[in-house]
Order: structure tokens, then C-alpha cells, then sequence
């Protein structure tokens, strides 16, 4: 989590300092997402509070160190979003649209390792009724999947307008809204990752 | 006006009006059969009052919504529309279809206007809100495909801005959404799961894109913000929109049958339904707040931000009540929800129809940019007795749901439907008392297009930032 706050703040130097960094109606947005997320969250910690034996008897099913490495792919992948907003401060957009396509490929790395977790609980016939655990894991990780999947067309989108000359030192308001949402899908697994793996 | 081929919006939003009164006529016989069981019967029972009540309310927003899209593509794309003339065509096919189909309903029993429409061949009738024959059906996925041909190929072959896409997107998903309504399974839970695409998904969802661009248009046209900014709300709040109305399709899904799941997804996500809500209230009063010049149709400014502050009320404060699962078990299919319906129907779509209508009509009409003041200052009349009363109607409605809850599915001693529906005549008389109020005030409105119609046009006052303030 520390690492997180530290990597968001970290390139904006003073001279250009803005904040929130991008678009305002973007961090409506952002917040109105975290919103969705926080109650599903209660709702699987209340839940959780009267099923704990459930709880922890299926979460002994889920595979800990992919969504270990998944945590760390992530994390990096944030860093290359940090990466890629210094550099176009600096006006360096051919740098800038390298550490975006490595974002990219690590939000893909993301999905792969989460498919397979996937195609290994369908393999063993899992679904959203068998059991309530499995309702919130499945519903909790699909919905932060489908929105990595929205990061990483955003980033995908930023890197080729970048290249495309649309971005400079002086005017990146998208570059850094899209860095904050990405960091929003980032947060939320960091959460969801102790939250529904870790925890017993 | 800009564009000549606007013109055609007039015929489809007198349309409008003229079947809204018909709306709220059959709305009043049928608030007096609650009372009184036996009023006008059998010449119009119940079931065909609130058919004609619910089915002229969906027609009557469909010219409506139309009638919009044809007075804001041109201005929108800066181009003629592609076919004046198909639109003209299309709006004489809808009105006759629609009469007949409710001529069909009011004179014909509804099983012999099963036979004679050929039901049997493709059968779709006699689901709630979806009581048309086929071939009305099929008549209006005609009527739409004109429709959005005639606006699509405008919008695409001029200038596309944020407003005209989300409109075309809109309207479209309002087409695609409804041909849900030809599939019609036995299998009982998958016909209410589909049903549900077509009602729900039209009015928590793609109709909502409808209301957000037209709040937009008028928005720009009448406070002269920046169209990157308001243009920036629309997208934030279409994005929140759909993020938690489709998924939120579940709060439909309780009690049919489907998998449990739903129970969670329906409630977690349609309890964020009211935010886009809340961000079109924000967003409207911000934009007037923020204005560069005073509009002189002040009737419009004021439908467009009562759309904000209804629609928030009623459709996402309403909503939420009887949102989620465990409420909704005590709740379901009272009076609750009755009361969360009008006041949403009113506030969200009622009202973003008459705010176009209040800005366009007088420029159909002929006048510069606004009418009179005198018409203005009528038509506000208009505005607050439709409003209130609409409050107090969701008011009471709302007391008669807590009661029926309570006495019907709480109290210690629960007691029989019909038994429960007499203990709540009071509120049924003053809901009935206050729909009067209603009719009142729409004759009120309808009279501000022939009051003051040769008095000079109201004029403009200053900007505030231009009066110094």
C-alpha cells in the first residue's frame, strides 16, 4: 500500500504540481468506482463474519501464489504507469510510449495468470451457486478483471496517441488521468488480494 | 432555429402532449377504481385502464424522445437531416398504429385482439408493458429502424460531438433492447429474465443515455458553458450509468427463480444507481451556476434542473428504498413501488421531454429564442402543479405501501390483500385528489402555448458576469 501512495506521488515535480493530477470529473469517476468496490467488500466481510468456516474451507482452494505474482505484476505494472507520466513531464514522449506498452504487457501477464486460475476452477465445476464463497470470489475477481481489462485498453489507447505526438511536457491531462484510474484497478487488488486470499 | 429540416419535431412532441393527457385521464379512472371498484365497469375495467394508462405513458415518451433527436441532430451534426420526409412518414405510421392499438384495447377484448392480430403465429402478448399485438411490434421496430437510419446517417456524415454520439448510442440501444420483447419462452423465470432486458435495461439504462444527452443539449444551448465541459460530465456519467445499471438488472431478479447470486449483484449494484443520479443533479445546477449569458427561456432552465432534482428523487432515492434484497422481500410489488414508478417516470422522463419541448416549441413556433413572459411565467405554473403534485402523489403512495407491508406481510396477525387494500382508501382518495391536481396543472401548461402568443418575447437580461456581479 505505502509503495503505492509513494509511486503516485513521486513524479509530479513542484513546478507543475496539480492535484489531483488529470481530470477532476475523472476522479468522480474513480471514486464512484472505489464506492462499487468498498460495498462489495463489506458485503463479503459481513458475510464472512457469519460463515468463517465456509470461508476459510474453500479459500484453502484458491491458488495463494498466483495472486501472489499477480499482486507483484500489478504493482510493477504501476510503476511503468509512474515511469511513463515522468517522462512526458520531461517531454519525452518516444520514452514515455515505451514504459506505456510495458504497462500494457503487464496488465495482459495479469489476465493470463488470472484465466488460468479461471479455467482451473471451471475445470473443477465452480460456479457463482456453489457456494457462497465461491459467489464472492468469482464475482469480486471478475469484476476487477473486467476493469483491468478497461485499464489496460486505456493505456493501450494513451501509447498510441502518444506516439502519435498528441501528448507534451506542457499539456498531459489525459496521460495523468489514465495513470490515476490505472492505479485505482491497481489499489483495489491490493486490496481484494489479502482480503479474499490471504485473510483467514 | 438553424435548420429548416427541425421542423419536423413539432408534429411528434403535439403528439406527445396529446396522448400525455390521455395518459393521465386513464392514470385518474383508474386512481377511482381503487376506491371505487366498479367505476366505468365493464365498459373499462381495471386491467384495460392501467393498459392504456402505462402503455400511452411509454408511447408518448417514445414520440417524445424522437421528436428530440430529430430537433438536436441538425444543430448537433451542423447538417439537414438526411430525410425530412421519412421522418414525417414515420410519425403519421406511429400514431395511427399506436391509436389503433389503443382503440384495440379500449373496444376489443384483449383475447379476441390476440386472434384477430394473429398472436398465435408469433406470440408476444400479455406481458405487463408489453401488451401490444405482434404486429404493433413489429410495426414500431419498423418505425425505429427509419428512425435511427434517418438519425444515424445525419449524425455520421456531419459533425459528431459527445451529445449526438450518446444520443445515437442511446437510441439505438433502445431499438436493440426491444426486439427482447418478440422472445417470449414458457420456461416462466427466463421469460421475466428477458422481460426484464427490455423494461429495465430501457429505462435504467440505454433511456438514461437518452436523458443525459438531451439534458446536455439544452444545458449548452442555455447557459452558453463550454461544450468540452459539459460534454466531459456527460461521458462520467453515462460511464457510471451503465456501469451500475446493467448488472443492476438484478434487483429484478430476486423472487423469479433465478440463481442466488443475483441477490448480491442486484443489490450491490443497483444500490450505486442513485450516483449518476445525483452527478446529473450536481452537473445541472453547476452549469447554470456557472452560466456566460442569461438565457430568456427561463422555463426551460427551469425543466432542466427540475429533470435533475426529480429524477435523483425518484427514480435514485426512490429506488434505493425498496433496492435491496431483504427489503425488497417485504416490499415487493406494493404500493412502494408504485410510488418509486410515477415519481421516476415523472422526473426522469416526463420531465426531459417537456424540458426540449420548453426550448424547442418556441423556435418551432416561429418565435427568436423564447416565448413571452407571460406564456413563461404560465407554463412555470404549469410546471410547479405537476411537480407537486407529483410529490404528494409519491408521498402517498408511499404511506400506503408502509401500511400495506406492515399490515399485509409484518404484523403479527397478516392480513388478506383485498382486506388491506380497504384499510388504505384514505391515501388511494388523497392520491386521487392530488392526480386531479395533476391534470389541473398539465391544462395549466398545455394553455401556456396559447397564452400571451403575440406579446413581445421575454427579453435578456445581462449575464451576471457581464452585470458585474
Amino acid at each position: 500500500m505505502d509503495m503505492h501512495i509513494k509511486t503516485t506521488e513521486q513524479p509530479t515535480r513542484p513546478a507543475q504540481r496539480r492535484y489531483p493530477p488529470g481530470d477532476l470529473a475523472l476522479w468522480i469517476f474513480i471514486l464512484a468506482e472505489l464506492s462499487v468496490f468498498a460495498v462489495f467488500f463489506s458485503a463479503y466481510a459481513f458475510t464472512r463474519a457469519q460463515h468463517v468456516e465456509l470461508f476459510s474451507t474453500y479459500q484453502a482452494t484458491l491458488d495463494c501464489n498466483s495472486a501472489l505474482a499477480n499482486t507483484l505484476v500489478l504493482i510493477t505494472a504501476s510503476f511503468f504507469v509512474v515511469r511513463a507520466v515522468a517522462a512526458i513531464q520531461r517531454d519525452r514522449s518516444a520514452e514515455t510510449v515505451r514504459w506505456l506498452w510495458l504497462a500494457v504487457l503487464m496488465a495482459g501477464l495479469f489476465l493470463l495468470i488470472k484465466g488460468h486460475e479461471y479455467a482451473h476452477h471451471l475445470a473443477a465445476g465452480v460456479t457463482l451457486s456453489t457456494n457462497t464463497f465461491y459467489m464472492f470470489y468469482l464475482s469480486l475477481t471478475f469484476f476487477h478483471f473486467m476493469h483491468v481489462i478497461l485499464g489496460m485498453l486505456v493505456l493501450l489507447v494513451l501509447a498510441v496517441r502518444t506516439r502519435r505526438g498528441h501528448y507534451s511536457a506542457a499539456e498531459h491531462t489525459d496521460i495523468e488521468s489514465g495513470a490515476s484510474y490505472w492505479h485505482m484497478v491497481d489499489l483495489v487488488w491490493i486490496v481484494l488480494f489479502p482480503l479474499v486470499y490471504v485473510m483467514r | 432555429m438553424q435548420y429548416q429540416s427541425q421542423r419536423v419535431a413539432k408534429p411528434y412532441f403535439i403528439a406527445a402532449i396529446g396522448l400525455f393527457v390521455g395518459q393521465i385521464l386513464f392514470g385518474l379512472v383508474m386512481g377511482l377504481q381503487y376506491v371505487m371498484g366498479d367505476f366505468l365497469f365493464p365498459a373499462i375495467p381495471f386491467n384495460v385502464a392501467r393498459m392504456v394508462h402505462t402503455n400511452l405513458l411509454i408511447v408518448w415518451l417514445l414520440f417524445g424522445f424522437m421528436g428530440a433527436a430529430y430537433y438536436l441532430v441538425p444543430e448537433e451534426a451542423e447538417r439537414e437531416l438526411v430525410s425530412p420526409k421519412l421522418a414525417l412518414a414515420m410519425f403519421w405510421i406511429f400514431l395511427v398504429a399506436g391509436a389503433l392499438t389503443i382503440l384495440g384495447y379500449l373496444f376489443v377484448p384483449y383475447s379476441s385482439l390476440a386472434d384477430m392480430t394473429g398472436n398465435s403465429i408469433l406470440p408476444t402478448m400479455g406481458r405487463e408493458f408489453l401488451e401490444q399485438p405482434t404486429i404493433t411490434k413489429l410495426g414500431i421496430v419498423v418505425v425505429a429502424l427509419a428512425f435511427l437510419f434517418n438519425i444515424g446517417a445525419t449524425i455520421l456524415s456531419g459533425r459528431k460531438t459527445a451529445v449526438s454520439l450518446v444520443l445515437l448510442i442511446g437510441l439505438a440501444g433502445l431499438a436493440v433492447m426491444f426486439l427482447f420483447s418478440f422472445y417470449n419462452p414458457d420456461n416462466l423465470v427466463k421469460d421475466k429474465f428477458y422481460w426484464w432486458w427490455v423494461v429495465h435495461l430501457w429505462v435504467e439504462g440505454v433511456w438514461e443515455l437518452i436523458l443525459g444527452s438531451i439534458l446536455a443539449f439544452v444545458l449548452i444551448k442555455t447557459t452558453g458553458v463550454d461544450r468540452e465541459v459539459i460534454e466531459k460530465w456527460l461521458y462520467v456519467i453515462i460511464a457510471m450509468t451503465l456501469i451500475t445499471g446493467i448488472i443492476g438488472t438484478g434487483h429484478h431478479y430476486y423472487w423469479i427463480g433465478t440463481p442466488a447470486y443475483w441477490k448480491w449483484w442486484g443489490s450491490i449494484f443497483s444500490a450505486m444507481e442513485p450516483i449518476p443520479f445525483f452527478m446529473m443533479t450536481v452537473f445541472a445546477f453547476n452549469m447554470v451556476n456557472r452560466r456566460r449569458r442569461n438565457h430568456p427561456n427561463k422555463a426551460a432552465v427551469l425543466w432542466a434542473l427540475g429533470t435533475g432534482v426529480m429524477a435523483f428523487l425518484g427514480a435514485g432515492v426512490w429506488g434505493f428504498l425498496h433496492t435491496l434484497a431483504p427489503v425488497n422481500y417485504y416490499t415487493h410489488g406494493t404500493q412502494i413501488t408504485a410510488a418509486h414508478g410515477h415519481m421516476a417516470f415523472y422526473g426522469a422522463y416526463v420531465m426531459i421531454v417537456l424540458t426540449m419541448i420548453s426550448y424547442a416549441m418556441p423556435m418551432l413556433r416561429g418565435r427568436e429564442a423564447a416565448n413571452s413572459n407571460r406564456s413563461q411565467v404560465v407554463e412555470m405554473w404549469g410546471f410547479w402543479l405537476m411537480t407537486v403534485s407529483i410529490v404528494f402523489i409519491t408521498l402517498f403512495l408511499t404511506a400506503a405501501g408502509i401500511l400495506q407491508v406492515y399490515l399485509q406481510r409484518m404484523s403479527e396477525n397478516p392480513l388478506p390483500f383485498m382486506v388491506v387494500q380497504d384499510k388504505l382508501a384514505l391515501f388511494y382518495w388523497l392520491r386521487e385528489i392530488t392526480g386531479v391536481v395533476f391534470l389541473i396543472g398539465l391544462v395549466v401548461y398545455i394553455a401556456s402555448f396559447f397564452v400571451g402568443s403575440r406579446e413581445p418575447e421575454a427579453s435578456v437580461s445581462p449575464a451576471p458576469a457581464e452585470a458585474g456581479a
